[in-house]
């Protein structure tokens, strides 16, 4: 498994590690079964996510992406956030094997769910703004 | 702590020996003859063919001329079954038994017969990783071609009963063969006395070169060629001989097998002391059983973490390992080995295999368990599973 020199940089040195206590927003996807699971806690101010953790169980690469996902949305506006594609995630870590572009989605998608939470505790209609949250496809 | 560089991945591949290579270097420049060559530079690479021969063959208590050389273990398992298939059929005996947690050689072979009209029985394994010769009794029918047992699990390290089932095929009639490539050099063997039809052996896992392994073939026995060409491996693999691997193959059986207890006195009570002292760490189990075990493989599960990020910190602290996990297994499904013995996904997702030598020191066997805490600790705390069993959740 080849990995860049970022992903094994996020993987040993993981950035936003941990937990928001009061949280606005916290997103779960994946499953233990097949070995990944991300969680991403928000705190959002004035529609601008102020602050992020995650805690993930998975591969290299999952919290690799997890962590970069966290870094590409931190202090932005939640539109910004919304935004946030896999591929961005994939391209800020220079590239990821083939067999590992599912965890890029997966971080693209806790975001999402952190987010869909977020409006869901507002009262808002989560789906008309963050769209239906995909959970990891069983091949 | 200062970093160590420790390789225990042994049941991977190994190092090539002083002892080998030094054996090995004069086949490639000075006799590099033609074994099947009349003057006396191809008759000399003859002579150290037949004698690498006489080494295998002494290491497993066969004789020479039923050591056939193959370009890996693999290569041996697929052999075995195929050519037993191929000629057992003509006879209307279309069935083989095998086991759930076989190498894939072995299942990946008996897949493909499945799909050309034979039937297989998979036998399923205890908790332990261990099978129970009764139930290859009772699976033998009329129509039985081959029962194919691997001598030692190559993750969980499980010693099979081989002996139990040598017999019981013998008084069947039923041919016999086992994947020894994870055995050979740690267990002793001799596949007369045991009874065993045929036995695969692989270079690369006793410190020869990767691209050479065997098969043992009793006596007797005629399998179809598998290679159709030239006269060597007397007909039946053609294909100029690798004299090089060929010759590194003998001194490493030979080598191996000198002195297998005092080389398990040494192994055995640094494995123990591993895998009983990560035992201490909450939320892990030892995968096989304890006592029937290859003599350096540990193979432990932790909850709550996934393997391949586990490798990697263990890595980046210079400790080589292997791991059972989806990642690493390359599919979404964790290794079919660990599945057998009863592990649940997530559980098995957690494994970690350990495979030590003699040259692995009581510093090395000490600097592992003072990593492993470490890193397992440092995964954990950064897992939503491990939260989510600490504070008593279902995380399924």
């Amino acid at each position: 498994m080849l990995y860049s020199e970022k992903v094994l940089d996020h993987f040993s040195n993981p950035r936003n590690v941990g937990e928001i206590e009061d949280a606005d927003g916290i997103g779960e996807i994946g499953n233990a079964k097949c070995g990944d699971i991300m969680k991403m806690y928000l705190k959002i101010d004035d529609n601008t996510i102020t602050d992020v953790k995650f805690k993930t169980f998975g591969c290299g690469a999952a919290v690799a992406t997890s962590s970069m996902a966290t870094e590409l949305i931190k202090g932005k506006s939640i539109n910004d956030a919304l935004k946030l594609t896999n591929e961005a995630v994939v391209e800020a870590l220079d590239g990821l094997p083939a067999v590992k572009i599912h965890c890029s989605v997966l971080a693209e998608q806790a975001v999402r769910a952190a987010l869909s939470d977020y409006y869901t505790r507002q009262g808002i209609d989560p789906v008309p703004i963050v769209g239906e949250i995909k959970e990891p496809e069983e091949e | 702590m200062e970093k160590r560089f420790i390789y225990a991945d042994n049941a991977a591949t190994t190092a090539v020996s002083e002892e080998v290579l030094e054996a090995m270097l004069p086949y490639f420049r000075e006799g590099y003859g033609n074994a099947s060559s009349i003057y006396k530079l191809g008759r000399d690479a003859q002579k150290a063919v037949e004698n690498a021969r006489e080494k295998v063959a002494k290491a497993i208590g066969a004789e020479p001329r039923e050591i056939f050389f193959t370009s890996c273990g693999s290569e041996a398992d697929n052999w075995a079954i195929k050519g037993t298939a191929e000629l057992l059929a003509k006879k209307g005996k279309k069935h083989i038994i095998t086991s759930v947690f076989e190498h894939h050689a072995v299942l990946h072979t008996t897949e493909y017969l499945e799909k050309h009209g034979f039937e297989i029985t998979y036998i399923p394994v205890s908790d332990k990783g261990l099978i129970n010769p009764d139930d290859i009794r009772k699976a033998i029918r009329e129509d039985t071609a081959l029962v194919t047992i691997m001598y030692a699990n190559n993750e969980i390290g499980t010693i099979q009963p081989i002996n139990e089932i040598a017999a019981i095929c013998n008084e069947k009639g039923v041919l016999f063969h086992t994947d020894a490539v994870q055995a050979v050099g740690h267990v002793d063997i001799d596949v007369h006395k045991q009874g065993i039809d045929m036995l695969s052996l692989s270079g690369h896992k006793i410190h020869a070169q990767k691209g050479i392994g065997a098969l043992y073939i009793r006596k007797g026995l005629i399998l179809p060629n598998l290679i159709h060409g030239g006269g060597q491996e007397r007909g039946k693999r053609a294909g100029t001989e690798n004299v090089p691997a060929i010759v590194g193959l003998g001194v490493a059986i030979e080598a191996a097998t000198r002195n297998i207890i005092e080389k398990n006195a040494v192994i055995v009570p640094r494995r123990n002391k591993l895998i009983d002292n990560i035992l201490k760490l909450p939320y892990t189990r030892l995968n096989g059983d304890k006592d029937k075990r290859l003599p350096g493989n540990v193979n432990i599960s932790f909850e709550g973490i996934e393997g391949e990020s586990l490798l990697l910190m263990l890595d980046m602290n210079g400790i080589c390992a292997s791991s059972g996990s989806a990642c690493t297994s390359g599919s979404l499904d964790p290794s079919h080995v660990l599945l057998s013995i009863g592990l649940k996904h997530e559980v098995a997702h957690g494994s970690l295999r350990l495979s030590i030598e003699d040259d692995t020191t009581d510093e090395d066997v000490d600097y592992i368990l003072e990593v492993i805490p470490k890193v397992v600790k440092h995964l954990r705390d950064m897992s939503p599973v491990w939260e989510k069993m600490m504070k008593g959740e279902k995380y399924e």
